[in-house]
């Protein structure tokens, strides 16, 4: 009996474990090894820390890094203040169809590819776009308005991205939050600020964090939006390490990078896991 | 060494490989460029050959990255450009020699056969057969930007704001030109090289105010120049050429100190399964009739004997009005890039991309 | 004396219907008052209108003699507790009861010691900083009550909020509320669908059904003496017999049910003429079983049968008997002084009770 259950409990863990190992572990350990090696001529290499001393000394790239986490941070906040009254909404103000209805709508832009998606923007954004005619139209502008190729258009495509994953989190736990508690808040003396404050937040904070951390790596791990709303020297890290892979064929270099995107990122997310007082375990059970 | 290349693989490139993996002996797996295999060519050669073809459309360094990730698996034929042939070739190993007795030398125009064997040869063996040729220039809205004549015109002030071009080899190579230097001559030399480098390096950045957007794709330069966003740019000449059948002011534009020509090539990658097919592939899109056909859809010429008669009159003319004698003599052509040049641009690109 | 609360022809409509309709009311200070009725009666819409979570269509809401209508719900002098209690889960239990103070902005000294006060007073001290789920299904119900008594409003409102307790702890509920009720001696608001908690603790109990009130008055005179057939079979058990009246007599009156029995009641002054339809409910309590029919002989009515059923439930035991010739059974409490513990299926009896016990309504909608 007892070796039964055991079996049938590796036959469960099996398929896990191996998800895990092969395309998770191997490759991550895989592409550590690769990171350490350093090209000393035409195919000979050696064990070195070289690639990792690259990144620290050339300012380009940690600035780049420094850059993508603060723009990242950046557009996982606006995402949070964007999706929250959007969440609440759709959990807490309206009902049955309305709420479904809502809730299909916050999904619709994904069920095109992002390439489309991101072209979708551009033609909004760009000079001779929809906006740019709007303002003209309306006499808000003289000229044609160049809204493309800068930070903020970066901006609204990562949030535009964004917002399913953080809205999703957000509408489960305020969905938990039953009407009477806030209800509560208020007939106790408690004004809409001060019931959001002390109740509704303190409540929806395992969905916020776990938006948080999910919404930051998806902007930290994106391509497509930075590369094609981004401006002229709107550097985004991924696309550091896809040119080191693709372009300039130094994978030991690029696998650094990878490795420490990883590595750091980890840290940020951990750090704001510790800022929030929240625990992972909290926040994805 | 060699294991962790394979392992990575997996992590890297597994979800670039979609659908490269089941082989067997009459399937030709190809990767190659948009354009180069039309469907109706791909119809006619299975009609014909009873082999099947499953197309994988890629660029240089993706095609590279690839077969580099696979150690020259998955594909049973590949069309690098024939300058990234021996490098990546001596670096990792991922082509296997053509066996030029199954190639019909005579389908192809000799002088380019020639060319691209020579660039092609690593340790006495012929990797590459050409195919498609083309060059990079300039594409100018030739009613807005009539003073652009090269490279360095793009700084000008009278098109500031209003000029693109890519961060990617190809532009450092052409201002170098237009600058005056020769960054060919300097390839077996990586301190000339560098220095080369750093002075285009400086040019970019001086000019980095005038460029609207370095573009990233071909759809979106298209885009770019359709609506007069931009009125001058390097790009490739069919790029201009398709262009200029909308809008007839714009056109591409031979720069004065030469376009870049650019030859892509047929490989076999080291751990093709299928040759005799990439064989019959080669030799039955390099019939004058099928290369005709694939120049209407690329929109480029190839090294096929006698397909000139199969082209369209009006890509002729445009061809002809673009390149004028002088300029084909002009054209320079790119010689095999020795490995670890990359890493020297690279550092350039990056600067100038994050230079303010 | 202003009552605590008073209500003037207090309206809700949801579109066309009226949940709650035209209904007056006042609560005297210091009182319990408990409005029972089924679900979906009005009774809840009646509460969030007194609390301010919804506008009444009409009428008017008083608290100490002044309107509160325009006055925002965390602004109004009265508090809730609600069905699920509704403590904040984030928060242990000294903010739990802390938050409306706070939220008063009082110093932070007296809010501790106020809490303080509040958690000996519910007879749970030093339990402050315990978590919501830690406590027991009793000891949550007296801290969400603590936590609206420390706010010393004028009117608690109480929404069902013993629904969710199992029997015996509800049992022990019903008396504890009333005593913290007279513990704080604030004027209670109490809804419930459960008449048995209505009875025992209210003073006076307002009846609902389809947003009317039916009946209000004390839990004595509900239940002995109910105004309409609604409140007759909503309010404690009864048997119920539906036929035509057959002769009149003052306040006496004879009813023929289709079944072909005869049974004798009392109109106590409701207007039913001769010939009419009429239902008779007579509480099982009031029945007398008997094993001769001598016993009987004081009541006029009278019915000799056998046992169907014994129902035993302690104290409440009852049994169904099934008169000679006739269909229906009725219900009967069995007395147990032990004179009928040898009872069993099939046993004949008689049973009989007098006619004043038969209260009669006009056959209506119920």
């Amino acid at each position: 009996m007892r070796t039964e259950s055991k079996l049938g409990l590796a036959l469960l863990l099996t398929p896990l474990l191996l998800w895990l190992a092969l395309l998770i572990f191997i490759p991550q350990v895989d592409v550590f090894l690769v990171s350490l090696r350093e090209r000393i001529g035409v195919g000979q290499y050696q064990t070195s820390l070289a690639n990792y001393l690259t990144f620290f000394n050339e300012p380009l790239y940690l600035w780049t890094f420094l850059r993508t986490a603060m723009m990242s941070i950046v557009a996982t906040l606006i995402t949070l203040l964007i999706a929250f009254p959007v969440s609440y909404y759709i959990a807490k103000m309206i009902k049955g169809r309305m709420q479904s209805a809502l809730f299909l709508l916050c999904l619709v832009p994904f069920w095109v590819s992002e390439l489309v998606r991101t072209f979708g923007w551009m033609i909004l954004l760009r000079e001779t776009g929809v906006f740019s005619n709007i303002l003209q139209f309306v006499g808000l502008a003289s000229g044609p308005v160049e809204m493309l190729y800068n930070d903020g258009a970066i901006m609204v495509g990562l949030v535009y991205t964004s917002m399913l994953f953080m809205v999703v989190p957000l509408v489960t736990t305020l969905e938990s939050l039953p009407d009477e508690v806030v209800e509560a808040g208020y007939d106790l003396g408690g004004n809409g600020l001060s019931v959001l404050r002390e109740i509704i937040v303190p409540h929806a904070m395992p969905g916020i964090v776990s938006g948080c951390i999910v919404v930051f790596m998806l902007s930290l791990g994106n391509y497509l939006t930075p590369t094609m709303l981004g401006g002229k020297e709107s550097l985004w890290f991924t696309e550091l390490i896809y040119s080191q892979f693709i372009v300039r064929f130094n994978w030991e270099l690029g696998a650094a990078f990878g490795f420490l995107l990883l590595m750091l990122s980890s840290v940020i997310v951990w750090g704001m896991l510790k800022l929030t007082g929240q625990s992972l375990e909290k926040t994805m059970g | 060494m060699k294991k962790h290349s394979i392992a990575l693989s997996a992590s890297v490139t597994f979800a670039l490989l979609a659908g490269g993996s089941a082989a067997h002996a009459d399937t030709l797996r190809l990767l190659t460029w948009g354009g180069y295999a039309p469907e109706d060519v791909v119809a006619k050669f299975e009609a014909e050959t009873g082999h099947t073809v499953e197309v994988t459309k890629s660029n240089n360094e993706e095609m590279i990255a690839k077969l580099r990730a696979t150690g020259g698996g998955g594909f049973d034929l590949a069309q690098p450009s024939q300058d990234r042939i021996a490098g990546p070739q001596e670096e990792f190993g991922i082509y296997k020699p053509m066996d030029m007795s199954k190639i019909d030398a005579a389908l192809f125009i000799p002088s380019m056969m020639e060319a691209t064997k020579g660039n092609t040869t690593v340790g006495g063996d012929v990797y590459g057969v050409p195919h498609v040729w083309g060059t990079s220039g300039l594409v100018v809205d030739t009613a807005m930007a009539p003073m652009v004549k090269d490279y360095t015109d793009l700084c000008s002030a009278d098109v500031a704001g209003k000029v693109s071009y890519r961060l990617k080899r190809p532009t450092l190579i052409g201002f170098a030109f237009s600058m005056g230097l020769d960054p060919f001559a300097a390839y077996g030399d990586e301190a000339a090289y560098a220095d080369v480098m750093s002075q285009v390096e400086a040019k970019l950045i001086e000019c980095k105010p005038g460029v609207k957007t370095y573009w990233g794709g071909g759809d979106e330069l298209m885009g770019l120049l359709r609506s007069g966003e931009v009125v001058a740019s390097m790009a490739w000449d069919t790029g201009g050429w398709k262009l200029n059948a909308d809008k007839p002011d714009i056109t591409f534009v031979a720069p004065a100190s030469g376009a870049l020509g650019w030859v892509d090539t047929f490989v076999l990658p080291a751990k093709g399964k299928a040759d005799d097919a990439a064989y019959a592939w080669i030799n039955f899109v390099m019939q004058p009739e099928v290369a005709a056909m694939i120049t209407a859809a690329a929109g480029n010429f190839t090294a096929s004997q006698g397909a000139d008669e199969f082209a369209a009159a009006d890509l002729k003319a445009k061809y002809q009005n673009s390149f004028p004698q002088a300029a084909i003599d002009n054209i320079k052509w790119y010689p095999p890039v020795p490995a670890g040049l990359e890493a020297i641009e690279g550092g350039v690109l990056d600067r100038v991309k994050a230079a303010k | 004396m202003t009552p605590d609360l008073e209500c003037t022809h207090l309206t809700k409509r949801f579109g066309d219907t009226a949940a709650v309709d035209s209904v007056s009311f006042s609560v005297p200070p210091g009182s319990f008052f408990s409005i029972l009725g089924p679900s979906g009666c009005g009774k809840t819409t009646i509460m969030r209108m007194i609390a301010g979570f919804l506008e009444p269509s009409e009428g008017d809401i008083q608290i100490k003699g002044k309107s509160v209508l325009s006055v925002a719900p965390n602004k109004r002098p009265v508090n809730m507790v609600f069905q699920h209690l509704a403590l904040f889960p984030m928060m242990n239990i000294a903010d739990n009861i802390g938050y409306g103070l706070r939220r008063a902005g009082l110093p932070k000294t007296e809010i501790d010691q106020k809490v303080g006060e509040a958690l000996e007073r519910i007879g749970l001290p030093g339990i402050g900083l315990r978590k919501v789920d830690e406590l027991s299904g009793g000891q949550k119900q007296r801290v969400a009550i603590a936590r609206c008594m420390v706010l010393e409003p004028d009117v608690l409102l109480l929404d069902e909020p013993l629904g969710a307790l199992d029997l015996k702890l509800r049992e022990h509920m019903k008396i504890e509320l009333k005593s913290l009720q007279s513990a704080f001696d604030t004027t209670f608001v109490y809804i419930t669908h459960d008449q048995s908690e209505a009875l025992v603790m209210s003073d006076n109990i307002a009846v609902m059904n389809n947003g009317r009130f039916e009946q209000m008055g004390s839990a004595r005179e509900l239940y002995y003496r109910p105004d309409t057939a609604f409140v007759a079979g909503f309010v404690g058990d009864t048997n119920r017999w539906r036929g035509r009246i057959s002769k009149k007599d003052g306040q006496n009156i004879e009813l023929q049910t289709e079944s072909g029995m005869m049974l004798r009641g009392a109109t106590h002054g409701r207007p039913l003429a001769l010939g009419e339809q009429a239902d008779m409910f007579v509480r099982p309590e009031a029945i007398r079983i008997a094993h001769s029919k001598d016993d009987l002989a004081v009541f006029d009515n009278q019915i000799s049968g056998q046992v169907t059923s014994l129902l035993f439930n302690g104290a409440a035991s009852r049994v169904l008997v099934r008169g000679e010739g006739l269909q229906d059974e009725i219900e009967v409490n069995l007395p147990q002084s032990g004179e009928f513990a040898s009872l069993n299926k099939g046993s004949d009896v008689h049973i009989g009770w007098s006619s004043d016990q038969g209260n009669c309504f006009a056959a209506g909608t119920v």
